[in-house]
This record gives C-alpha cells, sequence and structure tokens, in this order.
C-alpha cells in the first residue's frame, strides 16, 4: 500500500460530503442499499487496513460484527441500557477480541491464518448461541430505537470516514511503512529491527473495532436479534470478496468493489434467490483469475502499460 | 585492570536441530574495527552460526555477547536495533517497495532510527556508498545480482550497524562483478566497520580478512590470520578430505 497524499485526502472529503447528502436525494429503497453499502465500505477499508499490507486473509469480521450487534441486543433489550453506551462497549470488546486472536495468531500465516480465523468465527458464533439458550433464557433480544435508515446512514458514513482517516495517517506514518516490508518479507522486517508482532496487533485491533462498532450501528436496524443471524460466516466472506475486487492495495480501493458487487448481489438475489452462492464462487474464481489485484490494480498496471508504450 | 570487551563474542555457542548438531560449542571474539571471516565446507555450520548472532535461532546452549551485553536470549528485531546488521546468503528484498524504499526500510527501523526526509536522504546516500543510482526508479526485481545485492548491503549500511554480518555476499557473482565485490568490501573494512562475514571464495578471504576461523561439521577446527590457517593440516584436510593432506 504506497503512502497516500494530502490531493487523496480532500478528494476523499469531498466525497464524503457528497455522500452525506444521498438520504435527501434517494427514495426507501436505494437508501437501504446506501446503508448496506456504507456498512460495507467501512467494514472492508478496515477489513484492508490490516490484510491489505500484510496480506493475511481474515475471515474473523463476521465474530466481530457479531459480538457489535449481540451486545447492544443484550444491553438494550435485557438491561435497558442506552445504545450508545452499547455501540461503544461493543467498539472496546470487538477491540479486546481482535488483540486476543491477533497475538495468537501471530506465528501462522497464509492459509493456516484464514483458517483458523473462520473456525474462531464459527466458535465464537456457537458459544454465545450456546449462551443465550442455556443461561439467559431468551433467544432472541429487540433493539428498539428512533432511529431510522438515514440515521443509521450517516452513523456509518461517519464509521467509515474515520476508518479512512485512520488508515490515511498510519500509511505515512513508521507503522504503515512497517506493515509493509512486513507484507513483503516477514524475516527481513524483523532484520531490520521491526518488531512485528506489534505492528500486526495493532492493526488487527483497529479491524475488530471498527467492525463490532459497525455491527453495533447496524443492530436497530433489524429490531429482532439472534445469534445465528448477526454472526453470520458470509459477512466475512462478502467483505473479502468487496475488498479484493476493488483491490486490496489502495486505502480507497475496496470502495470502489463494494458498488458494483452489491448492485450485483441485489440483483442476483431478487432475481434468482436459489443460485445466490453460486454467484458468489464465481465471483470468487473471477477475481482470483482475472483480478488478483482488483479493479483498481488493473487500471493501474493498464496504465503503466500504455505509459511503457508511449514512452 | 580494565580488561578490553571485543565488539562480539561468541562463547560455547550449539545450535541442535532436533537430532542434528549444526553448530557445536564455538567461540571466538570479534575486536572493533576487524574483519573476521568464518570459513568452511558447505554444511559446517557457517550460516546457522550467522542465523544465531542475528537472532534468526536461538542458540541451544552458549552465549552471543554485545560489548558486554547478551543478544542470545533477544529477537531479531531487537538484536538489530542492538547494532547488528545482517544480508542472507540468497538476496532478500522487497519486492513490492522502490530501490530507495527499500534501503529506507534499514534506515528507518535501523540501529539509528530516522523518518520522512531524513530517512530518504540517508537511503540515497548509502545507494550512492555501494555504487548504485540513487535516482533510479527501476524496479527491485529487474536488477541484476549484484546491483540486488548493493540494494541489499545499502539497507543493511543504512541502519548504521556496529557489527556487519555478511552471508556469502559474493557467491554468485562472475569474475568482474567478482572484482567489484571485493573492492566494495574491502572499502567497508577501510572505513573501519566490524565485519563478520561467511565466504566460499578464498581469494576474497586472504585478501580481506584479519583473522579467520574455519569450522567442520559444526565444530571450529582452526582460528588465525587467513595465511596461517589456510596452511593448516587440518583445514586442507576438512576442505580436501585425507588424500588431499
Amino acid at each position: 500500500m504506497k503512502p497516500p497524499g494530502h490531493p487523496e485526502l480532500i478528494l476523499a472529503a469531498a466525497a464524503a460530503v457528497a455522500a452525506a447528502f444521498l438520504p435527501m436525494v434517494v427514495n426507501n429503497y436505494w437508501l437501504g442499499i446506501g446503508v448496506d453499502a456504507m456498512m460495507y465500505v467501512a467494514l472492508a477499508t478496515s477489513w484492508a487496513l490490516f490484510s491489505g499490507p500484510t496480506r493475511h486473509i481474515s475471515l474473523a469480521t463476521g465474530a466481530f460484527f457479531g459480538v457489535g450487534g449481540f451486545l447492544v441486543g443484550t444491553g438494550m433489550s435485557d438491561h435497558q441500557a442506552p445504545f450508545w453506551a452499547m455501540a461503544a462497549l461493543s467498539a472496546f470488546v470487538g477491540a479486546i477480541l481482535a488483540a486476543l486472536i491477533g497475538i495468537a495468531t501471530l506465528r501462522l500465516s497464509g492459509v493456516y491464518f484464514v483458517i483458523f480465523t473462520l473456525g474462531l468465527a464459527e466458535m465464537i458464533r456457537n458459544l454465545v448461541s450456546w449462551v443465550q439458550n442455556n443461561f439467559l433464557g431468551s433467544r432472541g433480544l429487540y433493539v428498539l430505537t428512533d432511529f431510522r435508515d438515514q440515521h443509521l446512514y450517516w452513523m456509518l458514513l461517519a464509521v467509515a470516514s474515520s476508518v479512512y482517516l485512520l488508515g490515511w495517517i498510519v500509511n505515512r506514518s513508521r507503522l504503515g511503512f512497517a506493515l509493509r516490508v512486513i507484507g513483503d518479507d516477514e524475516t527481513v522486517a524483523r532484520h531490520v529491527g521491526i518488531d512485528t508482532a506489534a505492528a500486526k496487533v495493532i492493526l488487527f485491533t483497529t479491524t475488530g473495532f471498527f467492525a463490532s462498532l459497525v455491527g453495533a450501528i447496524i443492530a436497530p436496524r433489524w429490531s429482532y436479534i439472534e445469534p445465528n443471524q448477526v454472526f453470520s460466516p458470509q459477512l466475512s466472506f462478502f467483505v473479502v470478496i468487496m475488498a479484493l475486487l476493488g483491490g486490496a492495495g489502495r486505502l480507497w480501493a475496496p470502495i470502489v468493489g463494494v458498488i458494483p458487487f452489491l448492485l450485483i448481489w441485489n440483483w442476483v438475489d431478487a432475481s434468482f434467490p436459489k443460485q445466490s452462492i453460486l454467484f458468489l464462487g464465481l465471483a470468487f474464481l473471477l477475481i482470483v483469475y482475472v483480478l488478483p489485484n482488483g479493479f483498481v490494480g488493473r487500471i493501474e498496471q493498464l496504465r503503466d502499460r500504455m505509459r511503457g508504450a508511449g514512452g | 585492570m580494565i580488561r578490553r570487551r571485543p565488539a562480539l563474542s561468541v562463547q560455547g555457542v550449539t545450535k541442535r536441530f532436533g537430532g542434528l548438531v549444526a553448530v557445536n560449542d564455538v567461540s571466538f571474539d570479534v575486536e572493533k574495527h576487524e574483519m573476521v571471516g568464518v570459513i568452511g565446507p558447505n554444511g559446517s555450520g557457517k550460516t546457522t552460526m550467522m542465523n544465531l548472532i542475528s537472532g534468526l535461532h536461538r542458540p541451544s546452549a552458549g552465549r552471543i555477547g554485545m560489548k558486554g551485553r547478551r543478544l542470545s536470549d533477544l529477537p531479531p528485531q531487537r538484536i538489530a536495533r542492538e547494532g547488528v546488521g545482517r544480508t542472507f546468503q540468497l538476496v532478500r528484498l522487497l519486492p513490492g517497495l522502490s530501490i530507495v524504499e527499500n534501503v529506507m526500510a534499514g534506515a528507518v527501523f535501523g540501529h539509528r532510527r530516522r523518518w520522512g526526509r531524513d530517512a530518504e536522504d540517508f537511503a540515497r546516500d548509502m545507494l550512492d556508498r555501494v555504487g548504485m543510482d540513487a535516482r533510479s526508479d527501476a524496479s527491485v526485481t529487474s536488477l541484476t545480482y549484484i546491483d540486488q545485492k548493493r540494494v541489499e548491503l545499502a539497507r543493511v549500511l543504512a541502519g548504521e550497524p556496529e557489527i556487519l554480518l555478511l552471508d556469502e555476499w559474493l557467491a554468485g557473482l562472475n569474475p568482474t562483478e567478482l572484482e567489484t565485490g571485493i573492492d566494495l568490501v574491502r572499502a567497508l573494512r577501510d572505513e573501519g566497520r566490524t565485519v563478520v562475514l561467511v565466504e566460499h571464495v578464498m581469494d576474497a578471504i586472504r585478501a580481506l580478512c584479519d583473522r579467520c576461523v574455519v569450522m567442520s561439521a559444526g565444530r571450529k577446527i582452526a582460528e588465525g590470520e587467513p595465511g596461517e590457517v589456510l596452511s593448516d593440516r587440518e583445514v586442507i584436510r576438512a576442505y580436501l578430505g585425507d588424500d588431499g593432506a
């Protein structure tokens, strides 16, 4: 991930301001898609913060997201806690959980890391279901707030903007440079003096923090929450697909993946509901074979080639 | 009486990999401003010795110290920050980074830590120092082998290490490149750097080293000035077998 400059930050700020006006100009159907899109933009960007430079594909997003949704549900349903307090607590718990997973997976890389994070997410889902069924009594939780879709949209926009800003700062810092070195060669990274463990855990913790926060914010949309629903493993795969489709090499690239994927997905899900998982598989194949560096990587490659031909 | 502390001291170091004893009770010191060669036939444990000093492996027994501080319990990143820099037997560059960024990696996180413009300028100085065009925006994967080695050396120098470990830095070079390579290492020596080098090229050992440590099957079998050591009967036997001696 190359360090982004000030023009990119200004462009991103302008895009965020423009995006804030969406609820005023579209109908409810498109606003619903907008909420989905903003949710995935925040998730995919924070995912890419860690997985982009280190190339460790994490499938634990669903677990962090679920922790957020579940904590808001439990807090509001069983303890009458205010939404804001539970959202803040969720982000904090997500960060701690991510730090623990980060420490546990330090020595794993490649496919072992992928499988570990997937298995762990499933374990957390089952554990939460079990605790819920056996000790907390009720199966479902109610999240009742006055929030409408546009409020959730704006909250998610604020989270996505914060993720972007944080990534922008990190990528220009020593830590961001350290992650690029780690992504290329971890042995070299350690031998030039980088504390690879600390760098990876810090970034993974941020990913967990934001994914849980997003899960908490989206909870009011469902009103009724079940552990099996908020800990959906499908969400983890969606985030990976969207981030890879855009390209994990640039901070803003996942956004480029989120929008086309969601639009096609909505169409496929509506037209061929039984074949939607097939589409997910095809999308994975397509990315691996045709767009290994995503849309953005492909565009940059073509640009370089044209420059090469011109010069 | 004050005893002079060696820059690097290896004391009774052993490394076992399962049943294999790769390094067996080896001891030697390296004085400040000294260039010490570690030589020996293939599989004698030279590279393992380098890996033990740089922290890639942890010794099974023994102690490695630097100016009285113990290095052998530290992870590689801490050893690097203490001031030990190394190159790798098979060059390891960072393909996703530009040439200057590759060298900056050494400057930013190394023994003396720089950042921003300062790190970039220093990286360019180091590239100049090893005879590379510092303005080049070529990709590191398109470089010739000796240029890759130069960039790696520049990365190590950018960390301003107090002790430099060169693991077969001259291996794989053609005769012309070898001459350039030897000149480059000699220049490091003339700067008064403390260097430990593992090498197979005997001419280079004779030309460059103040002292040699000879290893065979994990043990140290001789130590001394290169001319003296290379004519030692046991060393010749280790290299050429009993018939040669």
